[in-house]
């Protein structure tokens, strides 16, 4: 029989207008991951905070191997053994790899100084060990998000806890990451630790869960063991609903090249990247993490700078110096990054939602307060943001949520083309096929549709063509019947060369 | 249940109101201190007091909220008073003077704008800078001396319209100009929005570098008036007017609940915090405490409303970001 390292009973807990978990009770055992599973919103980070100590519950008890315990702080959490990874990661960007890793207990010599040599030591040695190429004194700001998150798993498990909370570890991570993290999650496993993971992809759910819980609208309606659920059951108990199958993709008839991108060349390391999107039609790109996409992007919406490379809307030649260039061109992009580019944490969801498009309800400069709130709760309700109303702060919305909350944003914007980099980032199944759908309906308006993403199946489902990149260049140009993993794959690890 | 409700809407008015509250307070205590603090006399008294560094204040409003900050105010208050004074002087025309005392203003903060932007200095640095320029240019444009027999030049600081005295009614003006700005213009929106997360701004097509800059040109606009309106209130074009008075205006702005981390602040708020500040000293000069003491005690207070802020802010990450640092920046502050 094996020990239950934590146990909460009862949990509750409000804020303003939502209650957010009610009676909730919810165990982990010692060696075993317990997988915890909702849709955006239901109240899984919220319990993980509590059990961290950040928020406290209005009701209810927590049990820390059998002892009955106040969780009144993170520092507290840490001293009963738990560790926690966050799903929005907060970082402060000056700082370097290695004064992170060990923020807060960093090794002292005498009178306080702090014992960089060691940090040092450690910092290398740990990167080693998990087979990471870093370099110890690269700022925090210069990483991707996907090696940001990496380091935010090293620190957890550096600390030797016994509970380690996981919350959407993988939303961000390469799959060779992936599979990183998950030889640390068996090697945890083994030693008796426990594991609390939450994600909303289901494959790798049924990877290394022993325990499924379902949490819906603030309840546990559900724990299992593994084998005694399935994919479906699974999706059909978090929504209440049976779900589309497959993806919601239609045929739309494909008109003129309406973008068309020709030698792009630029400092983020890209060369010579030439493509064109056509009026009704989803393209792809798909390639590794890191190969150059989202940077390819950023150069074509402005928020970067390129060397060289043009790019025609319409047929014109058009100057994108910025981004409100690339707006007046009908160019949007949805970032993968959302806590840093897409949201602004404190403003309210109505402020948030009608940022870039205020020339709709600023008549002249002055506020068209009512067409605004009204734009706002449509497109909210469109795509279903849930949220107590559009004046809360976007920051106290879950994950997902803000995800819609940015995505709501380039709606209301009403491009004609939209770079999407990681659109379903964070979101639930169900609310994943809410936006392929939004996509269908988009392009059979007329409008097209670049989709950036690392989940091959999406990409697959969902678009007419697609670009595979590796290592800052196009490798391969596919049609929809030529879609398959493999194919992509080839060329997205570059092995066979195909001019395009 | 109920309970709790009515515990959240309390919390919600707290926090938002919590400023307005703290003021009345302050009326009452005030009151009961001294029966001549109501008169409309006395009440009169302050606001004319406080008019100056007020307008200050909403200037400091606008750039704080957009993640900026200006401490040359005080200066630049000097050098737009002393030429606007001199203009009026050798023309004898008021409204080429108030027109000059405006462009100057405008001018020194056009080029806080520049320096912010286009060279990427800290907003505290070059403003920092601009300080010392323009207290230096007064003082050599004058030589030093003070300019006096200013006549009618006066108007602009003891003239009335109705009852109310001008320093008043343009402190008036102001607030209502920095309330539209602020809540009912794209330029307000977007300002929001730059303080709050710039990288996001940019990313949504605001031009964040003509933001940032607006928001010091309408400072300039702001400090140009509060400079005309001091040297006529005190009858004299005077280089070394209005030193210290950057820190007058910044106080009265979070007091009035402005967030140094920018994307949050209310005109409103910021004048609540002036009158806050206003019968403070106010109330310390009927009751006659020692003119030292009461710099100390005024001290004391800006530690705690930036104190509260900061704690505040503390508790907003805490609990909507969930900040995984958190924890590790206390305990350095305990080792
Ligand atoms: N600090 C807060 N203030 C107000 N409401 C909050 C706060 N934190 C969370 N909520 C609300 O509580 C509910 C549950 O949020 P939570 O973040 O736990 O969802 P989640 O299950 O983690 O969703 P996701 O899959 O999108 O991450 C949401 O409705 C959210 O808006
Ligand atoms: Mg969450």
């Amino acid at each position: 029989m094996q020990k239950t390292l934590l146990e909460v009973r009862n949990i509750s807990k409000s804020f303003p207008g939502v209650k957010a978990l009610e009676d909730v009770c919810f165990s982990v055992k010692e060696g075993s991951v317990h997988v915890l599973c909702g849709e955006n919103g239901a109240g899984k980070s919220t319990l993980m905070k509590i059990i961290n100590g950040i928020y406290q519950p209005d009701g209810g008890e927590t049990l820390i191997k059998g002892e009955k315990v106040q969780i009144t702080s993170p520092i507290k959490a840490g001293e009963l053994g738990v560790s926690m990874i966050f799903q929005e990661l907060n970082y402060t960007p000056e700082m370097t790899i290695e004064e992170s890793l060990f923020a807060g207990r960093w090794p002292k010599k005498s009178f306080g100084r702090v014992d960089w040599k060691t940090i040092r030591q450690k910092t290398l040695q740990l990167l080693k060990q998990e087979n990471l190429s870093y370099d110890p004194e690269t700022k925090l700001k210069d990483l991707s998000i996907s090696n940001l998150q990496m380091l935010e798993i090293l620190k957890a498990i550096s600390r030797d806890a016994d509970i380690i909370i996981m919350d959407e570890p993988t939303s961000s991570i390469t799959n060779k990451e992936i599979e990183i993290l998950f030889e640390k999650i068996a090697d945890l496993r083994a030693r008796g630790k426990g594991i609390v993971y939450i994600s909303h992809k289901m494959d790798e759910i049924f990877r290394i869960a022993d325990e499924i819980s379902i949490l819906r609208d603030g309840k546990v309606i559900e724990t299992r063991p593994k084998d005694q659920f399935d994919i479906d059951s699974v999706i059909s108990l978090m929504v209440g609903r049976a779900l589309g199958q497959g993806y919601p993709k239609e045929e739309v008839p494909v008109g003129d090249v309406v973008l068309e991108v020709e030698g792009f060349s630029g400092p983020a390391g890209f060369s010579n990247v030439s493509f064109n999107v056509r009026k009704g039609e989803i393209v792809g790109f798909a390639g590794l993490v890191g190969a150059g996409r989202t940077e390819v992007m950023r150069a074509l919406f402005g928020l970067d700078d390129r060397f060289g490379g043009t790019v025609k809307v319409h047929g014109a030649p058009v100057r994108v110096r910025n981004v409100q260039d690339s707006i007046r061109n009908g160019v949007v992009m949805l970032s993968e990054d959302r806590r840093r580019y897409g949201i602004v944490p404190i403003r309210d969801v109505k402020e948030n939602v009608t940022l870039a498009s205020m020339d709709q309800f600023f008549q002249k400069g002055r506020l068209n307060a009512s067409k605004e709130r009204s734009r706002v709760e449509e497109i909210c309700k469109k795509i279903n943001v849930k949220m107590a109303s559009i004046d809360v702060q976007v920051s106290t919305l879950s994950g997902g949520n803000q995800q819609k909350v940015v995505l709501s944003k380039w709606m209301l914007q009403d491009p004609d083309i939209l770079i999407l980099d990681e659109p379903t980032r964070g979101i639930d199944v169900g609310a994943k096929f809410e936006i392929y759908k939004l996509m269908t309906n988009l392009v059979k308006e007329g409008k097209s549709i670049i989709m950036v993403s690392s989940e091959l199946p999406e990409l697959i489902g969902m678009c007419d063509r697609m670009y595979v990149m590796a290592e800052g260049r196009i490798t391969g140009e596919l049609d929809r019947a030529e879609f398959s993993q493999e194919a992509i794959m080839r060329y997205a690890m570059n092995m066979t060369r195909k001019a395009v | 249940m109920n309970n709790l409700m009515t515990r959240e809407k309390w919390q919600t008015i707290k926090s938002r109101y919590s400023i307005y509250l703290v003021l009345i307070v302050m009326i009452i205590v005030c009151n009961l201190l001294n029966e001549n603090f109501l008169s409309p006399r006395n009440l009169s008294n302050i606001s004319a007091q406080i008019s100056v560094t007020t307008i200050l204040a909403f200037g400091e409003t606008i750039l704080i909220i957009g993640g900026l900050l200006d401490l040359s105010c005080g200066s630049v208050l000097a050098l737009a008073g002393v030429l606007s004074v001199y203009v009026f002087k050798e023309t004898g025309s008021l409204s080429l003077a108030f027109a000059v005392g405006l462009i100057v203003g405008v001018l020194c903060n056009f080029v806080n704008g520049i320096l912010v932007r286009r060279f990427n200095i800290p907003a505290f640095i070059a403003t920092l800078a601009m300080m010392t320029v323009a207290r230096g240019i007064a003082l050599l444009f004058t030589k030093g001396q003070n300019i006096y027999q200013i006549g009618d030049y006066v108007w602009f600081g003891q003239g009335k319209i109705g009852f109310v005295p001008l320093p008043v009614f343009f402190m008036i003006i102001v607030g209502i100009v920095t309330w539209y700005i602020l809540g009912h213009t794209s330029f307000g929106r977007s300002l929001y929005a730059v303080g709050g997360n710039e990288e996001a701004a940019r990313a949504s097509g605001i031009n964040v570098g003509r933001i940032k800059i607006g928001a010091y040109l309408i400072n300039g606009a702001f400090v140009g008036l509060a400079g005309i309106l001091l040297m006529a209130r005190t009858n004299v074009g005077a280089p070394n007017a209005g030193q210290g008075y950057e820190f007058e205006a910044l106080t009265a702005a979070i007091i009035g609940g402005t967030s140094f981390s920018g994307g949050l602040g209310t005109a409103g708020g910021t004048l609540a915090g002036a009158f806050i500040v206003g019968f403070l000293n106010n109330i310390m000069n009927l009751t006659g405490v020692d003119s030292y003491l009461q710099q100390v005690i005024k001290g004391g207070i800006i530690a705690l409303a930036v104190g509260y802020d900061m704690w505040a802010k503390v508790n907003r990450t805490r609990k909507t970001l969930g900040a995984a640092k958190l924890p590790n920046e206390r305990k350095e502050a305990k080792a």
